[in-house]
């Protein structure tokens, strides 16, 4: 019998199923009442703004470069979490805490962080301002910044667990096949952690979306640079929380959309 | 300083109020009967004297001529008082002093763009008083009737700010629109921001900013981090931010005023809290006296 | 050169010289031996006696602590493993599931050429191992005699100098492991050169292997043919597995 076989024979226990439903309540619940609560009649007429559209388009930009630079940082960033399994405990504790610092770091001194590294009097920034007159906060390459410090966890997590369920040996007998250490990584690990990759790169996306507390912190708040969708709704909510709702429900919308659509071609379980 | 940085909605505050309400409901029938209990041993103590004090001194805890020694009678209470940004440092000191004069009350302070707070308020946030940094929120609230009578109790106006050292030489309103300078300034959804907009108007600034931030703690941090060369701030945020930043004054700034309105509120249906409503009342009488005139001048801010 | 020719020339091929000592967990492994081209090798011992360890140190895959590996005037034990020219057929055979057969086969090729010429170079090996007609399919629908196959010919395409088969038939449902031996037993003999096989079943020794050596605790116990270790057991390990296997 196959594995999915079992799976689905198997029966849950009530209480299980109870708590799960309760569970999915509190996920879901807020999004309905948001939905229930957004001005319909008034959405088209709120979304075609070009204030709305500058943002959307901000929004999907930086997120979409944030989760390539998340992919070209944290696959390589995944598979040295994987290989650390080896290493003594203390470097490999240290090597997986500094992965998931941003996961439960609250953005906003996330965004404080950053300044202090890369703002003109920080770390590395009063550098940069003196010797080349680059400053980083306040443009649009801060926002970028700001959602992949947020977002690289989710894909190098991802992907490190596509790496531990996969078979180690494939790479030793692509070894014994003449492969270099840099063609086995190419042309065995990387594909073999394909649907990993993806399903980190959506979560990536999503998260960079809908970053706010690190950009706005970092970043700051000007239309058409840094001002992202959800920056855009949370100033509405100061004035106009129908505004505020329907930048939500874009930002809801599209997230929705882009789990749905790379779900079933990409990520893992979704087809035999 | 980080403690502005941005953060309109403070999740903490914010969830310590709610927390705060939720105890509140329990704790209110309990504080009454407490109170009754207290009265009870207290008659039976003077009873040789008789019982009549504490049945006066209860009448006149509301009205504004009580903000004097009558406090020191309230009932035990913890109250939420949520407060635009500006007013930070100058209700941290409020409310220090009028804790110490009523040791029975609590104040829980929440602070945050006054358009965001006003929202909250509007959704059923549980603040017990509301002072806004301008009148629009507040009117917002007592549109949706959770408010009545706010009175003005403070006015601002907008200063110029630079960081310690004012190294890009600004000197004045018009180098807000020098492209090259790094510029912050208020979102204009935000009482700041309506003002900054306003005074900027009356010149014939065309501001080139690099941010439009949510809050003035937000903005004034960004100037003390020397992350931007200038920016509009309330006179009193520069007062607040003493050495880290230096302020300058505009003449044409006297034109613009902000005025503070606070009230108490009420919410339907949630008359149970009597002591509550009674210690917001004397915490609005509080700001709005003698003292609590004395310290908001102190931090810089007008009068009414 | 196509697979064909390179199976013809078996006489040209190197032996393999193996003296090492290593670890696997707490066990110390020591084990010294030879093989010559055409006269495969089976190591047998009971689990957990470190059999496949030796043969992963022969590819390069485990440090060794000390000793050597040569290949004819050879020494390769500070090779790293895609240096050394030494094909692995791995026990449940660790065919690449995101490849088809055909590029499973064409690996090796692939690694020194580009994707045309390495499927170019793998054609003979799939007529060779009648892989043809499932070249397009992915290992997860192949049946374990089918994936057998492939795994050979991805080894032997590499045209490595030795091969070692881990455990080749324990992957095998019972009813087909007589027939795939003799079939295996075949290719082996083709491919001509050094040969180590793993196993613990004496069938599969004195079908593949010419001479065993057995491993026990991860120390050698017992070298020689099947016949004289029938002759004369020297230890109840050897006894019990073969009269196991006579029953």
């Amino acid at each position: 019998m196959t594995r999915a076989a079992v799976r689905s024979a198997g029966r849950l226990a009530w209480p299980v199923v109870a708590i799960a439903v309760v569970a999915i309540a509190v996920l879901v619940l807020p999004l309905v009442a948001l939905v229930a609560r957004a001005p319909w009649a008034e959405l088209p007429e709120l979304l075609a703004s070009s204030a709305v559209l500058e943002a959307l388009v901000l929004s999907f930009g930086t997120a979409i470069l944030a989760t390539l630079l998340c992919l070209v940082l944290g696959i390589p960033l995944a598979a040295l979490v994987a290989h650390a399994e080896a290493w003594p405990t203390l470097p490999r504790r240290l090597l997986r805490a500094a992965v998931t610092v941003p996961l439960v770091l609250p953005p906003v001194v996330g965004g404080i962080a950053l300044l202090m590294l890369l703002g003109r009097r920080g770390l590395i920034g009063e550098w940069l301002d003196r010797a080349f007159g680059i400053t980083v906060p306040f443009t649009t390459g801060a926002v970028v910044l700001a959602q992949v410090f947020v977002a690289l966890p989710f894909l190098v997590f991802a992907v490190e667990g596509a790496l531990r369920s996969s078979d180690r040996r494939t790479e030793a007998a692509a070894a014994t096949l003449g492969a270099s250490r840099w063609q086995v990584f190419r042309h065995v690990t990387l594909p073999i952690v394909a649907p990993g990759v993806a399903a980190g790169g959506v979560l990536c996306f999503t998260r960079a979306l809908g970053e706010f507390g690190a950009t706005i912190t970092f970043a700051g708040s000007l239309p058409g640079t840094t001002r992202t969708l959800p920056i855009a709704s949370y100033l509405a909510m100061q004035t106009d929380p129908d505004e505020a709702v329907a930048l939500a429900l874009l930002l809801l919308a599209v997230s929705i959309a882009v789990l749905l659509t790379l779900r079933d071609r990409w990520l893992p379980g979704a087809t035999a | 300083m980080i403690r502005g940085f941005g953060a309109s909605l403070r999740p903490r505050d914010i969830r310590a109020a709610r927390s705060a309400r939720a105890a509140r409901s329990a704790r209110a029938s309990r504080a009454s009967r407490d109170s009754a209990l207290l009265g009870a041993a207290a008659c039976l103590a003077v009873a040789l004297t008789g019982c009549a004090a504490p049945t006066a001194a209860d009448g006149d805890a509301g009205g504004p001529a009580a903000s004097g020694d009558t406090s020191a009678n309230l009932a035990s209470a913890e109250i939420t008082v949520l407060a635009a940004a500006s007013l930070t440092e100058a209700f941290d000191e409020l409310v220090t002093r009028f804790e110490a004069a009523n040791p029975a009350v609590e104040v829980t302070l929440g602070y945050g763009g006054s358009g965001a707070l006003a929202t909250q308020v509007v959704e059923g946030a549980p603040a017990d008083v509301f002072a806004s940094a301008a009148e629009p929120p507040m009117q917002q609230v007592v549109d949706a009737g959770d408010a009545l009578d706010p009175v003005v109790f403070a006015t601002n106006t907008l200063e110029l700010v630079v960081p310690a050292g004012n190294a890009a030489g600004v000197s004045g309103l018009d180098d807000l629109a020098n492209p090259d300078l790094r510029i912050a300034l208020c979102d204009e959804s935000v009482p700041c921001g309506a003002a900054s907009a306003k005074l900027l108007a009356n010149e014939g600034v065309v501001a080139a900013p690099d941010t439009l931030e949510s809050d003035v703690k937000a903005v004034l941090t960004k100037v003390s981090l020397g992350e931007v060369d200038t920016a509009l701030v309330y006179r009193t945020d520069v007062e607040a931010a003493e050495g880290d930043v230096e302020g300058i004054e505009i003449a044409a700034a006297a034109k613009v005023v902000n005025r503070y309105p606070i009230a108490a509120i009420t919410t339907p249906g949630t008359n149970d809290g009597a002591a509550e409503a009674r210690a917001a009342a004397a915490f609005v009488a509080f700001v709005t006296g003698d003292e609590g005139r004395e310290t908001l001048d102190a931090f810089g801010f007008g009068a009414p | 050169m196509t697979g064909r020719d390179q199976a013809a020339d078996a006489a040209g091929r190197p032996g393999l010289v193996v003296d090492v000592s290593l670890s696997y967990g707490a066990t110390r492994i020591a084990a010294a031996f030879d093989v010559r081209p055409g006269h495969p090798l089976a190591i047998i011992g009971p689990n957990g006696a470190g059999k496949s360890s030796i043969i992963a140190a022969v590819a390069g895959l485990v440090p060794l602590d000390a000793g050597e590996v040569s290949i004819g005037s050879r020494r390769v034990d500070a090779l790293p493993p895609e240096r050394r020219r030494v094909g692995v057929v791995f026990q449940d055979y660790v065919l690449f599931p995101h490849l088809s057969v055909r590029d499973n086969v064409a690996f090796a090729a692939r690694m020194r050429g580009s994707r045309a010429a390495a499927r170019a170079a793998a054609e003979p090996w799939l007529e060779r191992y009648d892989l043809v007609g499932l070249a397009d399919r992915l290992p997860s629908e192949l049946s374990g005699g089918q994936r057998q196959r492939a795994a050979l010919a991805r080894a032997l395409a590499a045209d490595p100098d030795v091969l070692l088969l881990d455990e080749p038939m324990s992957a095998l449902d019972v009813e087909v492991r007589d027939e795939m031996r003799a079939e295996l037993a075949t290719h082996v003999r083709e491919f001509g050169g050094a040969t180590v096989l793993v196993t613990h079943s004496p069938a599969d020794a004195a079908t593949l292997a010419d001479s065993v050596l057995v491993l026990e605790g991860g120390a050698v116990t017992q070298r020689g043919t099947l016949a004289e270790l029938r002759a004369a057991p020297a230890t109840p390990y050897v006894r019990r597995m073969l009269a196991a296997s006579d029953a």
